[in-house]
């Protein structure tokens, strides 16, 4: 066996000859100006910046915000049945649902059953879309909110009241194209 | 005995109060513009548009900022020197105030019946009292370093030490080319110096050397590697509170006086190109034009260079700006002469 030698695997950089002084300066100042030129036309080009809370980002239609249930347009009823399919086809474990029978005095969904409680824990969700996916009746949609910040935990757990309102301020769509 | 230097004045002691006191009141009134300014321009350079939401078009943003400075812990660490330690940036800042005084705003008029220049002091010597308070300004930047009482800032304060005194070489020996040009040291003798040409045409190489020395002399970028913000720690580190916005101020300060003085020595002052001679009022507006424009290429270079390395910085000072500093001293010399 040949003894180790350092110098196999030092390996000579290759690098482009070292301009001459006057070469050099001169590159510099033209680099310089190049630089300058290009930094300037950012000016003239304007700005990027979204000017968040008065400006929004539009989202695109198939975007999964907040969650959204829905009633029947014609007669009024939840479209939830409270069957829990979304409850057992989230991963984050946040939907909780409780059902109860429909009554002919308290009739509140198509259904033989409807939801008494139906909460989404959102500081757990994950906003995968399981939930939209699972749901036989289309009864839970992912909406297009994206602005949920609040100051307390219990704040962000959202009872059926609240997923059935609308939303307060609608979140811009994006246009064809955009 | 030679007097050490010869200062022009005719006003009574009043006018020079009210003069200096005008000087100052206006300058400190436009450092905090100026800081927006620079942050608005910034961010356009970066297709942004910098601070908007203190105030109207964001210019409470400096006051905020103050305010908030102020409010903060007059913190120092265990082993900082006593007095050193708070009166470092005084000096910082008296010394950049100090050097405010010579810029010529204008020529002298008459105002109620009295001869009133328009600039703090007219003295004989002109840039070599900014040369000579720009040395003092050192200490400002060495004993706040060591008397922080932490390597850090000495290190940084050894560092910014280095890098002031080369680049001060290079650039007085950059307008020593215009001062045998206009044969005087006064600020107003060269400002009527150049009422045919202003000296930045004859004097280019100077120019460029005077303007590249500035930018290492008031530490901004690209040789702002005595505060580097991001990676190396400067002088100020153990500064916090007043005391560093003391040491924003005069850095804002100092870039006015630099500005200043090459509006002055190369942009002729307040003379204003194609013979248009405006009424005398007019002039310290069209110098504060002026500085306002040579702020805002520093600001331009400040987006566009990124900064240079350590040795990068001393041999550039020492073996390209010094050689060519010379060598247009020596080449307007022989002009001149013969």
């Amino acid at each position: 066996m040949t003894p180790y030698n350092v110098s196999d695997d030092v390996i000579e950089v290759v690098r482009s000859p070292s301009p001459s002084p006057v070469a050099g300066a001169y590159r510099v100042f033209g680099e310089t100006l190049r630089g300058l030129k290009t930094t300037f036309a950012r000016i003239l080009e304007g700005t990027t910046t979204i000017q968040y809370p008065e400006e929004k980002t539009p989202v695109y239609p198939r975007f999964r915000g907040r969650h959204r249930l829905h009633r029947f347009e014609d007669t009024g009823l939840e479209k939830c049945v409270g069957c829990s399919l979304c409850a057992a086809a989230c991963p984050a474990d946040c939907i909780r649902v409780v059902a109860a029978e429909n009554t002919p005095e308290n009739r509140v969904s198509a259904g033989e059953r409807y939801a008494a409680v139906y909460e989404i824990n959102l500081s757990r969700c994950i906003f995968c879309g399981y939930c939209e996916v699972a749901c036989p009746f289309d009864a839970i949609t992912m909406g297009h909110d994206y602005e949920m910040s609040d100051y307390t935990r219990s704040d962000l757990i959202f009872t059926k009241e609240m997923l059935l309102a609308d939303a307060i301020e609608r979140t811009p769509l994006r246009r064809e194209g955009e | 005995m030679l007097p050490l230097a010869e200062v022009n004045y005719f006003e009574p002691w009043w006018v020079q109060i009210v003069k200096s006191l005008v000087i100052f009141a206006v300058i400190f009134g436009i450092l905090p513009i100026l800081i927006v300014y620079e942050r608005k321009l910034l961010g356009r350079f970066q297709s942004r548009y910098g601070p908007n939401r203190v105030g109207p078009f964001g210019l409470l943003q400096p006051l905020a900022e103050i305010v908030k400075f102020a409010m903060k812990e007059p913190f120092r660490t265990a082993t900082s020197v006593g007095v050193l330690f708070r009166i470092a940036p005084a000096i910082s800042i008296i010394t950049a105030v100090a050097a405010l005084a010579i810029i010529p705003w204008g020529d002298v008029q008459h105002i109620f019946g009295q001869r009133v220049g328009l600039y703090g002091i007219d003295v004989s010597i002109g840039p070599l009292y900014v040369f000579a308070l720009g040395g003092i300004s050192f200490y400002g930047v060495m004993l706040g370093g060591w008397a922080s009482g932490s390597k850090y800032s000495f290190l940084g304060s050894m560092r910014g030490a280095a890098q002031l005194i080369s680049y001060e070489v290079a650039q007085s020996l950059s307008i020593v080319g215009v001062i045998i040009t206009a044969q005087t040291l006064s600020l107003t003798g060269i400002v009527h110096a150049q009422e045919g040409m202003w000296y930045f045409i004859p004097q280019f190489a100077g120019f460029l050397v005077f303007l590249v020395a500035s930018f290492a002399e008031t530490n901004r970028a690209p040789f702002d590697l005595i505060e580097a913000d991001s990676e190396i720690i400067g002088y100020f580190t153990e500064y916090g509170g007043t005391p560093f916005v003391a040491y924003l101020f005069a850095e804002y300060a100092n870039m006015i006086v630099v500005s200043g003085l090459a509006v002055t020595i190369f942009f002729g002052g307040w003379l204003l190109p194609f013979g248009i001679h405006p009424p005398g009022w007019v002039d310290p507006f069209v110098v504060l034009a002026k500085i306002l424009i040579v702020f805002s290429f520093f600001i331009w270079i400040r987006a566009t260079l990124p900064r240079l390395r350590y040795d990068q910085l001393m041999s550039f000072g020492w073996k390209i700006l010094l050689p060519l500093a010379t060598l247009n001293l020596l080449v307007t010399a022989v002009i001149v002469v013969s």
